[in-house]
């Protein structure tokens, strides 16, 4: 068995090391002043598919991401530690998308690779925190979701045993794929960077990174695998209402620091009747709405 | 986050350093390999930035994962179980990163799977490799010994081991026996040969570094009755064949995270690498020089190491209303640790630097004749190789043994302490000046090249390069220890005893050594501003010490040596 497995992953702003200038005066990140990284749990969700790619000789990962030409950085870093190729999905079109128009836009590219068994990604991203993407596309796919995975444990019959945290301890899930998997920061850390790929695939790029340098250009004509896929709003068929600012309902009003204080946690069923009641309360006491 | 490569700008000056452009270009055959292998530069500037993103990985690892690991790995160390190694918990952590990152059998050539990086790049990995853990450094760096496969074994020998220890298996060198440390002549591991050609071995060996390895280069007496180095062959020992068995392993004062084992021989099968009768004198020498300058690197790594936590501490440390680095005290002390640990650094690429240019044509003398002129600079860079190697060892690991104990004594009564990392430091440094030949040895192996000229002949030629008008005077002084070196070999070698030689010898060869070294970090500085304030601290301080041994070779008469008898 050989599988086709896509790892969603992002360039973030690395929030860990945070400076005085981390912040806007209008409350938005200074991308600028934070150094562009690989989203820490993506990194989680990569070394899962290369564990899968290990134990099943001829599967393919394929690292596709949303973001300005330079998200290529991701998907060469991806390639580095083992990954295949990759796509990054980048449009004007797509500027000011909040969760739902990422997982619109994602979505799309996912269908237009075609060819999946998993779509690996990590939890959430350091910058915004949701953890709603992954979900989001899982919906937008019809597929079926394991979160909060620490650990692909087994594949047998089309389903996947998937180990996840959960708050008072682990559970372990079965699945069937096409499925979509977000990895939790306590699964295994990713793999290094591998000396072979480094010098194999470090004038990877996309088209645009290239443009003006006809050297590159032509090594990469010579040698296809150094091409990274670029792919737009168009070449992926996205509806343009539904994406960037014009697709997304979140609107920011205002930003303010806020100290955590929740204390407990709550257990809910997961059913409609348990959840519906959760979303009443919610509202009652204006945590949303 | 830490990356030990990045943020040590001195390892990329040396990288950069004006000789490995003809180094590259003759390891890499004008870019050969480059039609064949997907990862092959494709002309100089390609492999720099190929070294540079490799030891960006190297200082990686080493930063977010050896070096945290360091110090369980020091509390808990390797143990035996049913005959067997278990390394400690970090180590296979640490193993498995290198091995994944790729960074197994780094300079041997592509076709057997390995990355062909020149000795210099190689050495830079194990020279941060160490600065994060002395003893990991150790186990990573026994890749050394598929050099002597590559060297000397045969084509069918290469192709079954060399790519193993590529995708990460681990070697050892099976030399020192109870009664045979420093005199490996005296070595009695038995090698028998069967009537079918084969080859079993018998005995013991003791004091083996990761003596569970895969991979086993042996030294045992192939010629029965003989008793000296030339009834001894060279033999590999594959694991999965069985056989050896480790007994114990020693409970050392550092690297401790190091298996040094004792192993029982029992019928070992093993292949004869070579020819019989050259295990010792010709190819056990070789990788020697290999592992010596492996521990050069390691010492350099360490005197780093001290360097920094020291420099940490004395600028944390407040006393009497100031931090410590304030008090001119410990400020010399810290700019005497960073003047010994650049100087270090400086010996040691000049070094690899001869070992890469002496190694490179010996590898193409195998495929063609070498040119007139490509023969005469191979000979010259063999002698320089052969007269750095020992003196880079053995002022290197005194000098991070010098390091290891001013970073103590700047943490002060904190340094003795088991809190901090410079203790381990201090224990893991004892080693460098001892194993694979001591300081003592490597003076009666440098004392050659000051009889014969190598390093006067050097030394002159670097007194003729340009430097900068504000380093005159630094120049001056050089030329002036340069003198002194001179004539204490004159006045030495004047007298007609070789006992007296012998006692001489080791001022004699650290008149060198300062000299020498001095002269690199002039180089360096003509080359890099940076060097300069090192550069400065280091010649003063030459100055003196080449004085101070002037002085006492001067006012020695040879026959008080009686006085030092026993």
């Amino acid at each position: 068995m050989s599988l086709n497995i896509i790892v969603l992953a992002k360039q973030v702003p690395d929030t860990r090391n945070v400076g005085k200038d981390a912040m806007k005066a209008d409350g938005t990140i200074n991308r600028a002043a934070l150094p562009a990284i690989f989203n820490p749990e993506d990194l989680n969700a990569l070394e899962q598919a290369l564990k899968l790619k290990e134990q099943y000789p001829g599967s393919k990962v394929t690292i596709l991401t949303m973001g300005p030409a330079r998200a290529a950085e991701i998907v060469r870093e991806g390639m580095y530690r083992g990954a295949d190729g990759g796509v990054v999905l980048s449009d004007r079109a797509f500027a000011g998308s909040d969760t739902l128009a990422t997982s619109y836009a994602l979505s799309a590219a996912v269908r237009n690779i075609g060819e999946y068994d998993l779509i690996i990604g990590g939890r959430q991203a350091i910058d915004g925190d949701t953890a709603q993407v992954g979900p989001q596309i899982a919906e937008k796919l019809g597929l079926p979701q394991v979160t909060y995975a620490e650990e692909i444990l087994d594949i047998k019959d089309g389903k996947v045993t998937v180990k996840r945290r959960i708050e008072s301890g682990v559970e372990t899930v079965k699945a069937p794929m096409p499925l979509v998997i977000t990895v939790n920061g306590s699964a295994d850390a990713c793999r290094p960077r591998n000396a072979k790929n480094v010098q194999k695939y470090k004038y990877a790029a996309v088209p645009s990174e290239v443009a003006d340098d006809e050297a590159k250009k032509t090594m990469i004509e010579k040698r296809p695998y150094l091409n990274i896929g670029e792919w737009s709003a168009a070449t992926v068929n996205a509806d343009l209402n539904q994406c960037g600012l014009s697709g997304s309902p979140t609107k920011v009003k205002q930003i303010e620091n806020v100290v955590f204080t929740a204390k407990d946690a709550r257990t809910v069923e997961n059913n409609d009747a348990e959840i519906e009641k959760l979303i009443q309360e919610l509202i009652a006491n204006h945590t949303i709405g | 986050m830490a990356n030990f490569y990045t943020d040590n700008e001195s390892l990329k000056h040396y990288l950069n350093h004006p000789q490995m452009e003809k180094i590259v270009a003759l390891k890499e055959r004008n870019f050969a390999d480059a039609e064949t292998y997907d990862y092959a530069p494709q002309d100089y500037a390609d492999a720099q930035d190929s070294y540079d993103k490799v030891l960006e990985i190297v200082g990686e690892i080493c930063g977010d994962v050896i070096a945290p690991n360091a110090e369980d790995v020091d509390h808990t160390g390797p143990r035996v179980e049913n005959n067997r190694v278990i390394y400690a918990e970090g180590t296979k952590k640490n193993l498995d990163a290198c091995r994944k990152a790729g960074l197994m059998g780094m300079a041997m050539p592509r076709r057997l799977g390995g990355l062909n990086f020149p000795i210099t790049p190689y050495i830079m990995a194990a020279d941060i490799v160490s600065r994060a853990d002395a003893g990991f450094e150790n186990l990573w760096g026994l890749q050394d010994c598929a050099e002597t496969i590559y060297e000397f074994a045969d084509e069918d020998q290469k192709q079954r081991y060399i790519p193993r220890v590529c995708a990460g298996e681990t070697m050892s060198m099976d030399l020192t026996e109870p009664d045979a440390g420093s005199d490996l002549q005296s070595v009695m591991l038995k090698a028998s040969q069967k009537e079918d050609g084969s080859w079993v071995l018998n005995g013991v060996k003791r004091f083996i570094t990761n003596g569970d390895a895969d991979i086993h280069l042996v030294l045992a007496r192939s010629e029965e009755g003989t008793k000296d180095g030339r009834g001894l062959s060279m033999f590999i020992y594959d694991k999965r064949n069985g056989g050896v068995n480790v007994r114990r392993i020693e409970n050392k004062m550092g690297i401790k995270g190091s298996p040094t084992c004792e192993l029982t021989y029992k019928d070992a099968p093993a292949e004869l690498v070579g020819s019989r009768k050259l295990g010792l004198i010709k190819y056990v020498m070789a990788l020697m020089n290999g592992a010596r300058l492996g521990i050069a690197a390691q010492s350099v790594g360490l005197s780093e190491a001290a360097f920094r936590e020291a420099l940490v501490y004395a600028q944390e440390r407040k006393q009497f209303g100031k931090e410590i680095i304030n008090f001119p005290a410990v400020a010399e002390m810290l700019s005497v640790m960073k003047a010994k640990l650049d100087a270090s650094r400086a010996l040691l690429y000049a070094c690899t630097r001869f070992v890469d240019m002496y190694k490179v044509y010996d590898d193409i003398a195998k495929e063609r004749k070498l040119e007139l002129e490509e023969k005469k600079e191979a000979k010259e860079y063999s002698r320089l190789a052969d007269a750095f190697t020992p003196l880079a060892k053995g002022m290197t690991s005194e000098f991070a043994n010098q390091n290891a104990y001013d970073c103590i004594q700047i943490h002060g009564g904190s340094g003795f302490m088991k809190d901090y990392a410079c203790e381990r430091i201090y224990r893991d440094a004892r080693i460098t000046s001892i194993y694979e030949g001591t300081t003592q040895l490597q003076v009666v192996a440098a004392i050659r090249h000051v009889s014969t000229g190598t390093y006067t002949n050097w030394i002159n030629k670097a007194l003729e390069a340009e430097c900068k008008p504000e380093d005159q005077d630094v120049k001056a002084t050089l030329q002036l220890m340069a003198q002194q070196f001179n004539d204490a070999v004159q006045a030495v070698m004047g007298v007609e005893s070789t006992e007296y030689h012998d006692f001489m010898a080791r001022r004699l060869v650290e008149m060198a050594g300062y000299t020498v070294m001095g002269l690199l970090l002039l180089e360096d500085t003509t080359r890099n501003d940076a060097f300069r304030r090192s550069m400065n601290v280091f010649v003063k301080m030459g100055q003196a010490e080449v004085a101070k041994h002037a002085d006492f070779i001067a006012n020695f008469r040879p026959e008080q040596i009686e006085e030092y008898k026993f």
